[in-house]
C-alpha cells in the first residue's frame, strides 16, 4: 500500500508508474482477450456455416475487422463500449443464425472439435467418477469410455450420493488416439461387460453417444455382431437405460442406445448413416471420384436426421435445448440442464415401475425441478416391468412408417385367431404343460429306479429265456439287412422339382469363378440352375439361386401359408425417387415389401419362416420388413414353434427410411429376445451377401447362425471399408468360412443338403418339443 | 564358368521379352484391345486381386470368357487372325512386349550365375551354428562352402535334420529364405558362386542397380 506521504520518496514514485503500468497493461491484456474470443466466435461460425455466403456472417467479419483496425486510435472508454456493443451483436445475430441451421450445419456443429464431448460431461455433469476400463490411450479402445460416476442431491437434510455406470463414446481430449469416436468391436464389448456390471450392482446407465458410426472391422467379436450381442444384451438389461445423443451414427449409436428414455441434444444428428454415406449411394459414386456438397446437403435434408425430425417421428424421448449454435465445454448453464435433465429421466423411469410412487411421480411431473428424492434401485418385479415397459415402447414405434392394407374384417378375424391361439398356447403349454410335465418327470423318476432294481435281474433272466428252445430271436436286424431300403414317405423326387429357375432357360454356359484355382470346367446353364441346384460340379462353388428354390425345395410341398401378406413399404420421408423404385420392386418380385413371413412344414416339423428377399431392393429392411419379422416372431412365440429366419440377402437398413429403418434394429432385437425368452428355438441362415443393420442385430444375435456356402457375411462392404479405414481388406474377407472362423457363424450349409440339415438342426437343438421350456 | 558382363551386354541389347498370348481354349475370337503399340498392365493389387488389362474375349456356347493381359508391356503385333474367327485352343493371339525391371535383370543373372540349393522338402530352415555365427559377425559373403559340408538344419514339427551341402565349392552369395517362415521344396535357399566370381558378380550387379533404365 502506497501512503500519500511517501509520494514524495522517488523510490515509491517509480513504484507507482510500475503500477499504473499494470494496471493499462491489465486493461489491455483484457481487450486482447476479448477480441481473441469474438475472434474464435467468428470462427466457430465461419467453420459451421461451411462455404456458403451468408451476409449475417460476412457482417460480424467485417464489424469485426474494422474495430481491430480502429483499435490504435480509440480511448479506453471507447474501446470498452465497442466491444460491449460488438459482444451484444455476435449473441444476436448468432441468435439469428440460429435460425438459419441447415441439417448439415448440425452435422458440422457436431463435429466440430469445440463440440462439448462425454469428458466435459463427466466433469461438469457428475460430482465424481473414476473412469474403468482405460485411460487415455492405454485402453482396449480409447473411443469407448465408461466410468462409475456419483450423482450428489441434497433433500431436506439428507444428501444422497446416487451412484451410474456412464458409458460413451469419446471423440475428443486426446483426438490422436480416440478414433474419431469410431468404436472397435472389442470397444463395445467392453461397454457391454460394464453393462452387466451395473445389473449386478442394480445401478442406472447413463450412455452417452457421440459416434459417426462403428468401425467397420471383422476381427473377432466382429462389427455386426458385437453389435448385436449388444443391443440383444440391452434388450433385457433390468436397470433404467437413459441415452443422450448428440451424435447418432447409425449402429455404433444402437450398440449402447437401447434406452428406455431417449434425450437428444438439440443441434445433434441421429441417422441410419452420416450424410455423405447416402449421398455416395445415391450419386453412385465410385470410389476416389468426389461427390458434390449439394447432393450431401440435400441427402441430409431429406434423412431428417434432426432433434425435431426424430422427436416428430417419435425416435427420441425429448430435445435438450442447448445455446446457440450448439453447446461448448464453456457453456456452464448447459451442463446444469443436463444434470436435471438425465436426473428427471432416471427418476421417472424408476416412478413408472416402481409400487410406491404416487405423491412423487405427480411431483416430477408437474415441478420443473423438484426436490424429491427417488432411490435408483429396482427390485426384481419392478425390473420386469421396467423390460416389458422397454418391449412395449419400441414395440409400438415407427407404426405410422408402413401402410397395412389387410381389410377390416380380415384384420379381424387375425386378431381373434391370435386371442385363441394364445388361450390355447396358455393351457396347452402352461397350465396342462407343467402339470403335464411334473407327472413326466416323476414317471420318469420312478421307472429309473425300477430299472436299476430290476435291470440286473431281467437282464439275467432275458439271458436264460433266450437259451431255451422255441423262444424266437430278434428278426429286425434280419430284415433290415435283407431287404432294400425305401424312399421316404412324401419324397418322391418330382414333387421337389417343379421348380424351374429362369437361369436355367438359357442356352449357354457359365464359368465358375473358381476356375483358375481349381480348373473347375464350365457349366451348361440348364445342368447348372436345374440339376445342380447352382452349385458348381467340380469346386462347390454356390451360384445365387433364386429364393423360390428354397420354397420348393426347403419346405414339404403345398404347406405354406404366407401371413400378413398386404403389410406394404412406404416412403415415410418423401425421399426422392424411392416412390418409383419401391414400385418398380413391387412389380418386379410381386410381393409389398423385402420381407415373406409364412408357416411351413420342414419334414413334418412346422416352423415359422421370414424370408428377406433380395431382389426387393437388395434386401433392405425398412418399416414394414422389420413389422412383418416382429409379427413373425410373435406368431412363433404364440404358437410354440420354432423361427427360421432365412436371408436370401439383405444389404442393410433402407437407408431412404432414415430412423425409421435404423429403429427396426432395436425393434425387432426386443422381440428375438422375448421369443428366445419364452423357449424359442430361432435359427438364421445366411445366403448371398448379407450386411450391415440386420446382421447386426435381430440377425446377429441369435446363437444358432448358418451360412450356405459362398455367402458372404459382413459389417460393411470392402468399398466402404477402405473409404472409413483407409485398410485394404483381401477379396475373401467377407467370405463365409472366413465368418465361421472368426466364430460369426456356427456353420456352413451345403445349399442341397439344406432341407436335410434344418430338419436335423431342428432336431438335435430343439429336441423333443422344439421348444425349449 | 560364365562371363556375367557379357551376358548383362546381351540383356541390354534387347531389355524386354516377348510373351505371347494364346487362346486359353476353343472359341470365337473378339478382340478388345485392337491396335499395336497400346500400353496394357498386367495383375495388380495386394492380392493380386485385380486381373491385366482386358485383351480378348473368347465366345464359347454363349460364354463370353475374358482374356487378360499376364503382364505390364506393349502390344507388339498381332497374329494374323480376324475378329470374330474361330480360335483352336493354344493358338497364339497377340505379342506383348514386357520391359524388364531391375528386379528382373538381376534374378536372370543371378540364376544363371550362381548355384542355387533347394530345399528337400518343406520346413523351416536355418544354418548350423558355425555359419549362422559367421554371417553375423563377417557378412553374408564370408562364408565357404564345400560339398558335403553340414550347411543348414531343417527344422520340422520339432524334429531337426542337418542338411549336407550338395554342389560346386563357393561363397554362399545370397540367401532366399526367413528362419521364421516355412520354405515349400524345391524353393531356392540360397546361392553360391565360386570365390574367384564374387567381385565380377558384384560389379554386374551395382550396375544395373545404378545403370538400369526401367522402360514403360
Amino acid at each position: 500500500m502506497i501512503h500519500c506521504k511517501d509520494l514524495k520518496n522517488p523510490q515509491t514514485e517509480a513504484s507507482l508508474r510500475i503500477l499504473i503500468f499494470n494496471a493499462t497493461h491489465k486493461n489491455m491484456t483484457d481487450i486482447d482477450k476479448q477480441i481473441q474470443d469474438l475472434k474464435e466466435r467468428l470462427q466457430y461460425i465461419q467453420d459451421i456455416f461451411g462455404n456458403r455466403e451468408n451476409a449475417n456472417v460476412s457482417l460480424l467479419g467485417s464489424k469485426l475487422n474494422d474495430f481491430v483496425h480502429a483499435l490504435p486510435s480509440l480511448g479506453p472508454a471507447q474501446i470498452k463500449r465497442q466491444l460491449g456493443s460488438l459482444s451484444d451483436l455476435f449473441t444476436f445475430l448468432e441468435n439469428k443464425l440460429e435460425k438459419e441451421l441447415t441439417p448439415m450445419d448440425r452435422v458440422r456443429i457436431v463435429r466440430h472439435p469445440q463440440r462439448v464431448c462425454l469428458k466435459d460431461i463427466l466433469e461438469n455433469v457428475y460430482d465424481n467418477y473414476t473412469e474403468i476400463g482405460g485411460q487415455g490411450e492405454y485402453s482396449i479402445d480409447p473411443s469407448m469410455i465408461i466410468a462409475r460416476a456419483y450423482i450428489t442431491r441434497n433433500v431436506g437434510k439428507k444428501i444422497y450420493k446416487q451412484p451410474v455406470m456412464v458409458i460413451g463414446q469419446e471423440k475428443g481430449h486426446g483426438q490422436e488416439f480416440r478414433n474419431g469416436g469410431s468404436v472397435k468391436p472389442w470397444g463395445n464389448a467392453k461397454a457391454l461387460e460394464y453393462m452387466k456390471v451395473a445389473v449386478t450392482e442394480n445401478i442406472p446407465i447413463h450412455t452417452y453417444i457421440f459416434t459417426p458410426g462403428s468401425y467397420p472391422v471383422e476381427d473377432y467379436p466382429g462389427a455386426a455382431q458385437q453389435i448385436a450381442r449388444n443391443i440383444y444384451a440391452m434388450a433385457g438389461i433390468n436397470v433404467p437405460v437413459v441415452a443422450v445423443i448428440s451424435e447418432g451414427g447409425s449402429g455404433g449409436a444402437e450398440a449402447i442406445g437401447l434406452a428406455d428414455t431417449r434425450i437428444m441434444l438439440s443441434h445433434g444428428y441421429y441417422s441410419v448413416i452420416s450424410p455423405e454415406g447416402a449421398a455416395a449411394i445415391e450419386g453412385r459414386a465410385k470410389s476416389g471420384s468426389r461427390i458434390s456438397p449439394e447432393l450431401v446437403e440435400s441427402c441430409a435434408r431429406q434423412l431428417r436426421i434432426t432433434a425435431q425430425d426424430n422427436l416428430k417421428m417419435g425416435y427420441i424421448d425429448r430435445v435438450l435445448q442447448e445455446p446457440s449454435l450448439g453447446a461448448r465445454p464453456e457453456h456452464f448453464d448447459f451442463f446444469k440442464k443436463l444434470r436435471q435433465e438425465v436426473i428427471l429421466a432416471t427418476d421417472e423411469i424408476i416412478l413408472s415401475v416402481r409400487g410406491i410412487k404416487l405423491f412423487r411421480a405427480i411431483a416430477l411431473r408437474k415441478l420443473n425441478n423438484p426436490n424429491i428424492y427417488v432411490r435408483w434401485g429396482l427390485s426384481q418385479k419392478s425390473g420386469e416391468r421396467l423390460l416389458w415397459r422397454r418391449y412395449q415402447k419400441y414395440r409400438a414405434l415407427s407404426r405410422w412408417a408402413y401402410k397395412d392394407s389387410t381389410p377390416a374384417w380380415q384384420k379381424y378375424k387375425i386378431a381373434v385367431s391370435e386371442a385363441a391361439w394364445s388361450v390355447y398356447s396358455f393351457l396347452r403349454y402352461e397350465f396342462f404343460g407343467r402339470h403335464q410335465r411334473a407327472i413326466t418327470h416323476l414317471a420318469e423318476d420312478v421307472q429309473g429306479e425300477v430299472h436299476a432294481l430290476f435291470g440286473r435281474v431281467m437282464h439275467k433272466t432275458s439271458k436264460l429265456l433266450r437259451k431255451l428252445p422255441g423262444v424266437k430271436k430278434e428278426k429286425e436286424e434280419v430284415c433290415q439287412l435283407t431287404t432294400l431300403s425305401t424312399w421316404e414317405e412324401g419324397m418322391s423326387w418330382d414333387e421337389h422339382c417343379r421348380y424351374i429357375s429362369p437361369q436355367a432357360n438359357q442356352d449357354r454356359t457359365l464359368p465358375c469363378p473358381n476356375a483358375n484355382k481349381f480348373n473347375c470346367l464350365d457349366l451348361w446353364a440348364p445342368d447348372l440352375f436345374g440339376d445342380f441346384a447352382g452349385v458348381c460340379s467340380h469346386c462347390g462353388h454356390h451360384f445365387p439361386m433364386e429364393y423360390e428354390w428354397y420354397l420348393f425345395n426347403v419346405f414339404d410341398p403345398r404347406s405354406i401359408r404366407e401371413f400378413s401378406p398386404r403389410l406394404e413399404s412406404l416412403n415415410p420421408l418423401d425421399f426422392e425417387g424411392l416412390e418409383h423404385k419401391l414400385d418398380q420392386a413391387k412389380k418386379q418380385t410381386g410381393h409389398k415389401s423385402g420381407c415373406m413371413t409364412f408357416e411351413a412344414d420342414i419334414k413334418g416339423i412346422r416352423v415359422v419362416v421370414a424370408v428377406l428377399l433380395a431382389r426387393f431392393r437388395g434386401g433392405s429392411v425398412g418399416a414394414a420388413e422389420g413389422e412383418k419379422f416382429s409379427r413373425a416372431v410373435e406368431q412363433a412365440r404364440r404358437k410354440h414353434m420354432p423361427f427360421l429366419a432365412y436371408v436370401h440377402g439383405t444389404a442393410g437398413i433402407r437407408i431412404q427410411e432414415g430412423t425409421n429403418g435404423l429403429i427396426q434394429m432395436p425393434r425387432c432385437t426386443l422381440s428375438v429376445r422375448r421369443y428366445l425368452e419364452a423357449g424359442g428355438l430361432y435359427l438364421v441362415l445366411y445366403d448371398t451377401n448379407s450386411y450391415a443393420g440386420p446382421v447386426a442385430s435381430f440377425l446377429g444375435c441369435s446363437p444358432y447362425q448358418f451360412a450356405i456356402r459362398s455367402a458372404n457375411i459382413g459389417f460393411a462392404g470392402p468399398a466402404v471399408i477402405r473409404e472409413t479405414t483407409g485398410l485394404d481388406i483381401p477379396p475373401d474377407y467377407h467370405n463365409a468360412f472366413m465368418a465361421l472362423s472368426r466364430g460369426h457363424i456356427q456353420g456352413i450349409w451345403d445349399r442341397r443338403e439344406i432341407r436335410n440339415n434344418l430338419h436335423h438342426a431342428l432336431m438335435t437343438m430343439g429336441g423333443e418339443f422344439l421348444y425349449y421350456r | 564358368m560364365i562371363d556375367t558382363m557379357a551376358l548383362l551386354n546381351e540383356i541390354k541389347k534387347t531389355p524386354y521379352k516377348e510373351i505371347t498370348v494364346s487362346a486359353p481354349h476353343s472359341g470365337r475370337i473378339e478382340f478388345a484391345v485392337k491396335d499395336t503399340g497400346i500400353k496394357v498392365n498386367g495383375v495388380s493389387g495386394t492380392w493380386n486381386e485385380r486381373p491385366g488389362t482386358l485383351l480378348a474375349r473368347l465366345v464359347r456356347e454363349g460364354n463370353a470368357k475374358p482374356v487378360h493381359a499376364p503382364e505390364k508391356g506393349e502390344v507388339l503385333h498381332f497374329f494374323d487372325i480376324e475378329d470374330g474367327q474361330f480360335v483352336q485352343a493354344g493358338t497364339p493371339l497377340l505379342n506383348i512386349r514386357h520391359f524388364l525391371t531391375k528386379q528382373e535383370v538381376m534374378d536372370i543373372i543371378l540364376k544363371k550365375a550362381l548355384n542355387l540349393f533347394k530345399a528337400p522338402e518343406k520346413g523351416r530352415y536355418y544354418f548350423v551354428s558355425d555359419i549362422d555365427i559367421k554371417i553375423k559377425t563377417q557378412g553374408l559373403r564370408s562364408v565357404n562352402i564345400k560339398d558335403g559340408d553340414e550347411v543348414l538344419i531343417l527344422s520340422r514339427m520339432k524334429r531337426e535334420t542337418i542338411i549336407h551341402y550338395e554342389g560346386p565349392d563357393g561363397i554362399i552369395y545370397t540367401t532366399y529364405f526367413d528362419s521364421n517362415e516355412s520354405v515349400d521344396m524345391d524353393a531356392p535357399l540360397f546361392g553360391v558362386c565360386p570365390e574367384d566370381q564374387v567381385n565380377n558378380i558384384k560389379t554386374v550387379i551395382d550396375k544395373i542397380q545404378s545403370g538400369w533404365e526401367e522402360q514403360e
